[in-house]
Order: structure tokens, then C-alpha cells, then sequence
């Protein structure tokens, strides 16, 4: 009927005309005025087949009544009949049907045989297991009754057993002392932080009772991770070490019993309005010659801090030195590529007059050889200022330094695989000799051997020592570090250090071996200047961080003792300008002060 | 100096180990079965000294067994259970596929099945061994009693589970051998001192689990596996030695209540916690035994008189409860409570409805504390305390009867402290456990007066503050007394000049001492070896950490108390 809900006909009679639908033109108005007045609307019913309305009589309503009841749809019908038996207990005497039994009811199942043949066959082989009586629940007894000895094996003593999961602390209570709740920046940190890198796997909460507290949602994982732990995890005896930290503090001589020693600063020198590259005592100790960037030279009486006189050179003042002589007042200045010998005029006049004879005294040699460096004498205004010899060099010249009897002066001018490096002026016959023909890396400052004829040059990584006389390289010292910056020389001769720009300071014992005796890292920036004293054992090294450190170094005659190092003293007082602090640190002659020159542009005297 | 050259690989470390697929390959297992393998035979991996020589060469991320231990589970008897296991698994497959349910019925009936109890006795030769190790065994087993029959393991596991659980909750109680109980946000942790074991374990709140999808219960499974049958055999000894029956029994006053009573209530009578246990010898209360007294000399008899005195002390903390009646409200954690009361020799009950083994009623006249969780209750009887359930546990770990005024209903209880916690020296130790630590020495508890006490002296502090504050106005004053008198200098004034006498300046002796003595240490510090210096760096890091840590939890105490006081103070004067 579907098909047809949008046409006006349902469907066609016999000779193939059209069979209209009655006409319904109720709308819902008519429909409810009908439900209304109409006393059998309740028993009409729309016919679907025929689309037309059918009052439903009397016996068709009862019908419907009885089917919805669950009752029998006629009436009549007795549900309650008395049942009858169509086999009984009772044994009749003819059978229900006259069908002759079956052979195979007489006869065994040759199909069961076989299955049964089967089973036994299978029983017999052992493949059917006949049914073992059901354990239900594990049995216990007394395992460890017999404890015998032998049974724990090799493998019992090698066993690591796992340890113990770390028992909860304060924090993990229900309701914790308040300290340890976490505060909003801490919870917002620890919920930041990656859950391997936290500190506690919770956040501690706090209930005010124990009602109140809810399951734990991670316990299922936190016994699986340690199921886990327990057969994944590699384990290995760990021998803790119990150090204490006071041992390793090794034990060494208190610096009260080492004295004397400088341990405050009791002098500046201010003057300077640059830094003061280098600084050189006089040997009677009663001046100090200091060299600036600012292009002069300063004499200081020592014991006033007072400024003597002021020479005015033409470059920024890289190396000063005094003569060692006493006998001889001439100071050693050296910027860019002029050498100047300088006569203060200080002190003794008599000694400063004989200096003065004994360059005037110079006679030209009849052969003029050729000499690398050019001799001049000062005149004018130079002389009047006390210059008294200059030298001019090819290069810029670095570093100045004396021999200890005063005559020969060492000169380093660096430059990468030049052959003229270092050269050796004579200043009595002068004369200047370029004692390499060859010099490996480049050349950072050199040294005199006090004693004997050894010279020392340090280049960046190694300290090559040369005997002028035989003229050959007797040693190569390794001075484990990167950038040599300075070295000097123990009075005795048989020790060197060396301070190098990766804040280190080499001891070289020159019997021992080749290898520094001991690094000493003290400083916390790059050294720049290394000393020792003439008389006392003591050195000491200025560094970029702008401190001074001395040390006690003890050196023995007795060859089998090594020699002692204690470091007694930080001396601060330069103020770090430009990055730099101490650049040049030199010992008084006689005293146990140090002197130091900082790139604050003053000196200072630590007694 | 002839012969072959060595082979690379052919010796030493490279041949000690073997990695974890060929050791697998060896046993021909599957992964799986050789995962559980090692969980039951406890192998764990092992960390090659030099890995890449193990490795042959190779740098891959590998695990690594020892050779020896995969050679000693070739001969374990339990591998071939695996196999007939396998086997089983592929001919109820087929037998699946083929639909002959008679045939799977019968082998579902012969399923094969192995025991553990010679993988117990081989990893745990002594008792005491396998007494030490039942710690993990306790955890899981009370954790996997609470799971729900989801499907997520057997159900048969799980019972087990609660009666071995069950049982060592009973033998806790009749040896009394409970020290310490600890509430903490993950669940309550138990330490006993079995056989001179000590024991923890945890037992998570009773409440369903959110079953988490990243976890491999299969793992866990065999861990149970494992441990249920290690808990077995441990729980047999334990029983055997206090001579109580095993299976355990309640003990019965009366014999024709056995005739009637089901097994299955017996069993439910035994998990309330509430009666005790029927023991093989019915002897009389058994008596601790008294230390023998041996002669001893020095040192000996100094340990001597600290162990009597440990002894006495755990004896009295075993009777701490002992002569107490309790009876628990419904709302408290009733298993939990009813075992530490037990275990301290208290009585305790609770509402018959709530569970089986309720001793005694609500009206007992007899009750002495009464344990509620509830802000107040209705019908309170005079005679007895109502208290918070924390009290219970803080008695047992503060080993004495704690004064109960702080832990009424309706209180702010005190912090709970965790009892594990042993501090040393330069730890941060909160007040709450000194406090503690003066009422166990036996110092009356003076809470209020020294309160009072601490405001005084707070307020001394304040005094000393006004000082101070005083003492920098003066100067203060000086100082502008001194711009004063520049000023009048600049104005060319003459001046009324004065000499004030100069103040001698204390050398302190003390202090320059000690700076000599820094000096000296920072002077040694700098001579250190290289490899020293790092070491003491990092034991002084670690020292310096350490510290910091416990002065911040002092710095928030403070700052926590100074917060609340003005609130204290409120309310006392309200009072």
C-alpha cells in the first residue's frame, strides 16, 4: 500500500481500471469533532487494504480484548484439559507401533567401538591422561626444614641482592608538617620539570583527615617500575667512598713557621695614567724604575713612594730593567724597536760618573763588523735626560733582561719563525750577537742562567735551555700547559718557573726531569708575571684576576730532598681594569717585600 | 716467540657475557617465557665493564647477561614446562579450529602446571634469606588482595592473594612484631621486625583501581606467581614457629561452635582481625623468654645494657594498647586500625553491621576510646574518648600513649610525621618531632606555657631589634651632625673643634683566629691534587646542597608560624 500513498488510486481491479481511494477530506478539525461526537470512534478502525473506515462489531472488540489478555482467541478453548499420557508407566500389553526392531539394536556400535578402541589405545600409549584430582589451592610445608650447608651455592655469594626501596619520608604524609608543602612556584616547577628529572615522583598534600584522603593513582606504577627494576635492571656493588673531606686536605707546614714572608700592602705608587708594564728594582733596593703605556719611565724611591724623575720615551715602555751590577747605575729600557740605556743619575754619584766613563770610554774597533742592531750614542737633550746608548732594533722589541754581572743584555723581539728573535748585546764592546741561527715558535721572554752559562728561552709550550759556550741544546723542558707568559730563574740555577696564560705556574726542578716537579693552579686567571726573591725562598705570581700569591719555595742543597712548596699568602689591592690585574711582579733585593704593577696604573709594595 | 695470534673476541670479557637475544636463542624461548624465566630465577642483567669490547667492537645499546647464569637456567626443569606449555597452547589451538570440544574440554582438564617450590628453596637456602626478600612479595600481595575481579588477573590469585595476606596480618598480630605504621598520600606503610628482619610494606587505600593501560600485567602476574608461593612457605615457618596451626584457625571457646561454623566464615571470622589464633600446643600464654645474663666486660657490657634496655623498651612499646577497649566508628579505615590495635594488645570492635567479628557492642560501658572520622556525632557517652584515628598511629610510632586533646573531633590534628625518618646531625628536624622527642624523655607536655614562654622571648627579640633600630639612629644622628659641621667648614666659619677620645678596638682574639685558620685551610686547599680537589669540591657541593635544603624548610616554618600567630593569638583571646 506504500506504493501507492501518493496517488489517488490503491490499485487496479480485474480489468485493469483504476480503484480510487475513498475520499477522506478530514483535516484534524473534522478529525477531533469526530473523536468527539461520534460514539463509536473508539471501535473504527482504518481498513489499510481499502483505505476505508470500519466500525469493528461487538464479537471483534471482545477479540481484541481477549488477545490482549493473553488469552485464547476462542472462547471455548479449554487450556486445562486433562493431560493424557501417550506413554505411560503402565506396561500394555500391544506394542504402540508394529515395526520389527532393527537389527542394530541387537548388535555393538561398530563406530563407538572403534572410538572407544581408540581412547584405550590412546590411554594405553599414554596420550590421554586419565584426569589427575584437581589442586585448587597450592600446598605448603616446611620448606627450609632441612637446612643443609651445601645447598647454597657459589652463585648465593656472588648474588647482589636488590635493594630496598627508599622508605617515605616527612613529605609523603598525609598530613605533613607544613614546611614541607610545596609552594605555588615550586608545585608550578615541579609540574614544569620532565618526571625523571623530579626530585619527589608526588607532590605532598596535606588532608585535614584521614577521610579525606583518595586512592593513589599512580600505585599500580609505581609497583610495576619496580617489578620492573628488580629483572631489568643491571646491578654492581658500588664501594661508596667515605672520604672525609678534612683528609684530603693535604698537610702542610703552617705559613707562621715559614715566615718571613710580605702579608700587607703598605706602599702605592701612583704617578702613572696608564698601565705599568713593568716594573725593576735597583740593586742596593732604594729605587724602582717603573714603564708605562702612558710613554714614560718613572724612578721611585722605594721607602717614600715618592716619584724622582719622569723620562718621557717615544713609544708606550714594554720591558724595564735595572742593571744587576751594583757597580753600575744603567737601566735597560725597551720600546717598540728601540733599546734605550738609561743613566738615572740616582744615588751614588761616583757610581753614576764611572758609568758614565765607562761608555764614553769606548773605542771603535779598527774592523767594523756588521751587526743587526744599529748603535747610537744619545746626544742633546737626550743625554741631558740621561739616554745614553740607543739601540735600534728590526723588530719590536718585548722583553729586556740583564745578565747578573751587567754586561750582557738579552733583548726578545717575537716573531714567528724569524731567525732573529733573541739577540745578545755587550754593552762594554757594543757588540750584539744573534746567538740562533734558528729559532723554533715563537720566542716569549728568555733568561740568564745566575751562575753558569745556560741560557733559558721560553717559546710557547716549551723552555729550551742553551749553554752559550758549547753552544748546543743541553734541555728541553715540557711545560705541560699552553702558552708559556713568564719564567724565571731560582737564584741556585737548578729550578725555573714558568707562569703560563691557562693559569697555571710550572716548578721545573732542572735535576729531577723535564717535566714540571708540580703544577700549581692557584690563580684564577691568566698569569702574567712570575718572581723570585734573590734571598729568601720565596716566589711569587701576579695574575689577571689581581692577585698576588706568594709561596714559600724551599729548595735544599741535599740533592735527594725535593724541594717545598707552600703557598702562604693572597695579596689583593690592583683594581681589575680592562680585564687586567697584576701585569709584573718583582721581588726587593733584600727585603721580603714584593713590588707589583697593575693595569690600574700603580705600583704597590706589599711588606 | 711463535703461536697464533690471538683472535679478537675470543677471550675475556667478550666471552663472560652473552647478550639477551642469543642467551634466549640458547634457551630456544620466546621472549616472553624468558622474561618470566628470569623473574623467577632472579637473573638480572649485568653491566660489562668495558662495553664496547662485549660488544665486539659494536657501540649499540645492548643488554648483556653473564654466560654463567644463562648456562645455570639450561638445567632449570621449569623450562620445559614452558615448552609442554607451548605445545599445549597450539593443540587447544587446533583442536579450536577443528571444533572438538571434547577434546579442548579434556585438555583444558590436563592443562600443564608447574610448581615453584624448588626455585624458592634454590634462591632462598635459609629461611632468613627468603625472610629478608618478603618485602616486595607483602606489597604485591596486598595490592593485587584489593584488585577487583576485572579480568586483569585470576581470580584464584587474587584470593590467594587476600588469604596469605591475611595470614601474615594474623601473624603480625600474635607476635606482636608490628614497630611502625605510616599514613602516607600513597597508602600505609607497616614495618615489623621479623626474626630480626625489618620488614615494610604498603597497602594502598581501600578504594577500585583506575587500571593504568601502560602497564604489562603480564609482568606482575609472574612476579605474583612468584611471590605468593614465596609468601606461602614463609608464612607455614612463621606459624610452625609461634606453634599455631596452618592453615590458621580461629580460636574457638567453645567446641560446638566448629561443628556449625561454615569454613568459608571461619576464613571471613580470621580476615576481621578480631579473634585469635588456635594454636597446635594449647600451652599456656607464652612468656618472654628472659635475656640470659652473661658476664661481660667493657665495651661488651655497655652493648649489653643498651640491648636490655632496647629490650625493655620494645616490650613495653608490645604492651602499649594492652588494658585499652576500642571500638571503631564505621567510617574509619576498619582493617588497618583493627590490625595496629591488635598488634599493640589493644581490644577492639565495631558495629555488627559493618562486618563479621565484632567482639562487642557500641554500649559497652567498658570502651575507652572511641575512633571517629566525622567532624562531630550525636550520642557521645561520657566515659570514654573520641578521638581521631591518627592518634592510634601516632601512639604506635611515638611509642607511648600520646595525650589525646589533640586529636578530638573537630581538632586541627597535629602533622603526622613519618617514624622512617632518622635524622643526623645538620638535618632539618621539624619542632613537632622534638616535641615528640621531650614527651617520650617524659617531659610534661607544657604545649600552652611554652608558648607563652616563646612569645616572651619573642618579644625579648623584638627589644633587641628596638636596639639595634636605636643604635642606627645614633649613628645617624652622628652622621648628620658630621655633614653639619662640613657644611659650616665650607662656609668658612670657625669651628668649635673638639677632640672626641678615640675608641680602643677589641681585637677580637677569637675571630682572628679563626680567619688565620680559614686562610690556612684555603692556602692548603689550593696545594691539592687535581683528582682530590675535584672530590672535595664535590663532597662540599654535596655538604653545602644539604644544608641549603634544611634551612629553606626552616625558612618556610618560620615563615609558615609567623603567618598563623596573629590568628593563635585571636583565638586565645577569644577563649
Amino acid at each position: 500500500m506504500e506504493w501507492y500513498k501518493d496517488y489517488p488510486h490503491i490499485g487496479y481491479d480485474l480489468d485493469g481500471k483504476k480503484i480510487f481511494k475513498p475520499i477522506r477530506n478530514k483535516d484534524e478539525l473534522d478529525e477531533f469533532l469526530d473523536k468527539m461526537e461520534n460514539p463509536d470512534y473508539w471501535r473504527t478502525v482504518q481498513d489499510k487494504m481499502t483505505g476505508a473506515d470500519i466500525r469493528l462489531s461487538d464479537e471483534q472488540v471482545d477479540l481484541v480484548h481477549r488477545l490482549q489478555e493473553g488469552k485464547f482467541g476462542d472462547v471455548n478453548f479449554n487450556e486445562y484439559e486433562p493431560a493424557i499420557d501417550f506413554f505411560s508407566n503402565e506396561v500394555m500389553i500391544h506394542p504402540v507401533t508394529n515395526r520389527p526392531q532393527d537389527k542394530r539394536s541387537f548388535i555393538p556400535s561398530l563406530i563407538e567401538k572403534e572410538k572407544v578402541g581408540k581412547l584405550v589405545h590412546a590411554i594405553k600409549m599414554g596420550w590421554i591422561k586419565p584426569r589427575r584430582p584437581k589442586e585448587t589451592t597450592p600446598q605448603y610445608y616446611d620448606l627450609w626444614a632441612k637446612e643443609d650447608p651445601n645447598s647454597i651455592l657459589g652463585r648465593h655469594k656472588m648474588h647482589v641482592p636488590a635493594p630496598k626501596l627508599k622508605l617515605p619520608g616527612h613529605e609523603e604524609s598525609y598530613n605533613p608538617p607544613p614546611e614541607y608543602l610545596m609552594s605555588e612556584e615550586e608545585r608550578l616547577a615541579w609540574e614544569q620539570q620532565d618526571p625523571e628529572d623530579r626530585k619527589l615522583s608526588f607532590l605532598p598534600q596535606k588532608f585535614a583527615c584521614l577521610r579525606a584522603v583518595p586512592a593513589y593513582s599512580r600505585f599500580i606504577h609505581e609497583r610495576f617500575e619496580r617489578c620492573l627494576d628488580l629483572y631489568l635492571c643491571p646491578r654492581q656493588r658500588k664501594m661508596r667512598v667515605n672520604v672525609n673531606p678534612e683528609d684530603l686536605i693535604p698537610k702542610l707546614p703552617k705559613p707562621k713557621d715559614l715566615q718571613p714572608f710580605p702579608t700587607t700592602q703598605s706602599l702605592v705608587y701612583r704617578g702613572h695614567s696608564s698601565l705599568v708594564r713593568s716594573i725593576s728594582t735597583s740593586p742596593s733596593g732604594q729605587w724602582l724604575v717603573s714603564g708605562s703605556d702612558d710613554c714614560t719611565v718613572r724612578f721611585w724611591e722605594v721607602s717614600t713612594a715618592r716619584c724622582l724623575k719622569t723620562v718621557e720615551v717615544g713609544g708606550a715602555v714594554k720591558g724595564v730593567a735595572w742593571n744587576p751590577n751594583p757597580s753600575i747605575c744603567l737601566v735597560a729600557i725597551s720600546y717598540d724597536d728601540t733599546v734605550v740605556l738609561l743613566n738615572p743619575g740616582l744615588g751614588d754619584r761616583l757610581v753614576s760618573t764611572a758609568t758614565d766613563q765607562l761608555i764614553s770610554s769606548y773605542e771603535e774597533p779598527e774592523e767594523v763588523k756588521e751587526q743587526p742592531v744599529q748603535w747610537t750614542v744619545a746626544e742633546g737633550e737626550g743625554h741631558e735626560q740621561g739616554h745614553r746608548l740607543i739601540l735600534k732594533h728590526p723588530k719590536a722589541v718585548r722583553q729586556v733582561t740583564w745578565h747578573g754581572k751587567g754586561d750582557y743584555l738579552a733583548c726578545v723581539m717575537p716573531d714567528n719563525g724569524s731567525s732573529l728573535q733573541v739577540v745578545i748585546h755587550q754593552v762594554s764592546k757594543r757588540r750584539t750577537q744573534n746567538p740562533f741561527r734558528k729559532n723554533k715558535g715563537l720566542v716569549q721572554c728568555v733568561s740568564f742562567h745566575p751562575i753558569r752559562p745556560y741560557f733559558f728561552v721560553a717559546t710557547q709550550r716549551y723552555v729550551r735551555v742553551y749553554n752559550l759556550i758549547k753552544q748546543e741544546l743541553t734541555k728541553k723542558l715540557m711545560a705541560n700547559c699552553k702558552w708559556i707568559s713568564s719564567m724565571a730563574t731560582h737564584p741556585g740555577g737548578d729550578n725555573v718557573i714558568c707562569g703560563s696564560y691557562d693559569c697555571r705556574l710550572a716548578w721545573f726542578d732542572l735535576d729531577l726531569s723535564t717535566k714540571p716537579y708540580k703544577v700549581l693552579r692557584h690563580h684564577k686567571k691568566a698569569l702574567r708575571s712570575v718572581a723570585y726573591h734573590r734571598h729568601y725562598p720565596l716566589f711569587a705570581s701576579g695574575s689577571d684576576d689581581g692577585s698576588v700569591i706568594v709561596c714559600h719555595g724551599m729548595v735544599y742543597n741535599d740533592l735527594l730532598q725535593n724541594p717545598l712548596i707552600v703557598p702562604v699568602k693572597v695579596l689583593k689591592g690592583h683594581t681589575i681594569t680592562h680585564d687586567l690585574g697584576v701585569l709584573d711582579v718583582t721581588f726587593h733585593p733584600t727585603q721580603p717585600w714584593v713590588f707589583s704593577s697593575g693595569a690600574d696604573g700603580t705600583v704597590r709594595l706589599f711588606t | 716467540m711463535g703461536g697464533l695470534q690471538k683472535k679478537k673476541y675470543e677471550s675475556g670479557s667478550a666471552t663472560n657475557y652473552i647478550s639477551r637475544n642469543k642467551a634466549r636463542k640458547k634457551l630456544s624461548l620466546s621472549l616472553a617465557d624468558f622474561r618470566r624465566l628470569c623473574i623467577l630465577k632472579g637473573i638480572y642483567p649485568h653491566e660489562p665493564k668495558h662495553k664496547k669490547k662485549v660488544n665486539k667492537g659494536s657501540t649499540a645499546p645492548r643488554t648483556f647477561y653473564l654466560l654463567k647464569d644463562i648456562r645455570f637456567l639450561l638445567h632449570e626443569p621449569i623450562v620445559g614446562k614452558f615448552r609442554e606449555y607451548k605445545i599445549f597452547v597450539r593443540k587447544l589451538r587446533k583442536a579450536y579450529g577443528k571444533a572438538e570440544w571434547s577434546g579442548v574440554q579434556r585438555m583444558k582438564e590436563n592443562k600443564p602446571a608447574y610448581k615453584l617450590d624448588h626455585i624458592i628453596k634454590e634462591r632462598y637456602p635459609t629461611f632468613i634469606d627468603a625472610v629478608r626478600d618478603v618485602d616486595d612479595a607483602l606489597s604485591m600481595c596486598f595490592l593485587f588482595s584489593t584488585f577487583a575481579r576485572t579480568g586483569k588477573c585470576h581470580v584464584q590469585t587474587i584470593q590467594l592473594c587476600r588469604r596469605l595476606g591475611v595470614e601474615w596480618m594474623n601473624y603480625i598480630i600474635t607476635s606482636r612484631s608490628l614497630r611502625k605504621v605510616f599514613l602516607s598520600i600513597k597508602g600505609i606503610y607497616y614495618q615489623a621486625e621479623v626474626l630480626g628482619q625489618t620488614i615494610t610494606w604498603i597497602i594502598p587505600y581501600q578504594f577500585a583501581h583506575d587500571h593504568p593501560t601502560d602497564v604489562d600485567y603480564r609482568v606482575m602476574a609472574t612476579f605474583t606467581e612468584l611471590y605468593t608461593t614465596l609468601l606461602g612457605f614463609v608464612n607455614f615457618r612463621l606459624y610452625q614457629t609461634l606453634n599455631l596451626v596452618y592453615p590458621p584457625k580461629v580460636k574457638h571457646t567453645k567446641c560446638a561452635s566448629i561443628k556449625y561454623m561454615d569454613l568459608h566464615i571461619s576464613y571471613q571470622k580470621l580476615a576481621a582481625l578480631s579473634a585469635s589464633l588456635a594454636r597446635t600446643v594449647p600451652s599456656v600464654e607464652d612468656e618472654e623468654a628472659e635475656l640470659d645474663h652473661f658476664p661481660a666486660e667493657g665495651e661488651d657490657l655497655e652493648k649489653m645494657e643498651t640491648r636490655e634496655k632496647m629490650e625493655l623498651e620494645q616490650n613495653k612499646q608490645k604492651k602499649l594498647f594492652e588494658g585499652l577497649k576500642f571500638f571503631l566508628n564505621r567510617e574509619v579505615p576498619r582493617e588497618s586500625l583493627a590490625f595496629v590495635i591488635r598488634c599493640f594488645g589493644g581490644e577492639v570492635s565495631w558495629d555488627k553491621s559493618l562486618c563479621i567479628g565484632s567482639t562487642y557492642d557500641e554500649t559497652d560501658e567498658t570502651i575507652t576510646h572511641h575512633i571517629v572520622d566525622r567532624p562531630t556525632i550525636d550520642k557521645q557517652y561520657i566515659n570514654r574518648y573520641y578521638i581521631q584515628p591518627q592518634w592510634v598511629y601516632d601512639c604506635v610510632n611515638g611509642k607511648i600513649l600520646l595525650p589525646v586533646e589533640e586529636y578530638f573531633l573537630g581538632v586541627t590534628l597535629p602533622p603526622h610525621l613519618s617514624p622512617f625518618v632518622e635524622e643526623s646531625e645538620g638535618d632539618y628536624v621539624p619542632p613537632e618531632k622534638l616535641k615528640l622527642l621531650a614527651l617520650q624523655k617524659g617531659e610534661k607536655p607544657q604545649a600552652e606555657e611554652d608558648e607563652e614562654e616563646e612569645e616572651e622571648e619573642e618579644d625579648d627579640e623584638d627589644d633587641e631589634e628596638e636596639d639595634d633600630q636605636s643604635e642606627d639612629e645614633d649613628e645617624a644622628e652622628d652622621e648628620a651632625s658630621l655633614a653639619e659641621m662640613e657644611e659650616k667648614r665650607a662656609q668658612g666659619k670657625s669651628l668649635s673643634v673638639k677632640v672626641t677620645p678615640g675608641k680602643v678596638k677589641p681585637e677580637n682574639r677569637m675571630r682572628t683566629e679563626q680567619e688565620e685558620k680559614a686562610e690556612e685551610k684555603r692556602l692548603a686547599i689550593m696545594m691539592m691534587k687535581k683528582r682530590e680537589k675535584y672530590l672535595y669540591d664535590k663532597i662540599m657541593f654535596g655538604k653545602k646542597r644539604h644544608v641549603r635544603e634544611a634551612n629553606k624548610l626552616a625558612a618556610k616554618r618560620k615563615a609558615h608560624d609567623d603567618a598563623n600567630k596573629p590568628d593563635k593569638k585571636k583565638k586565645k583571646k577569644k577563649c
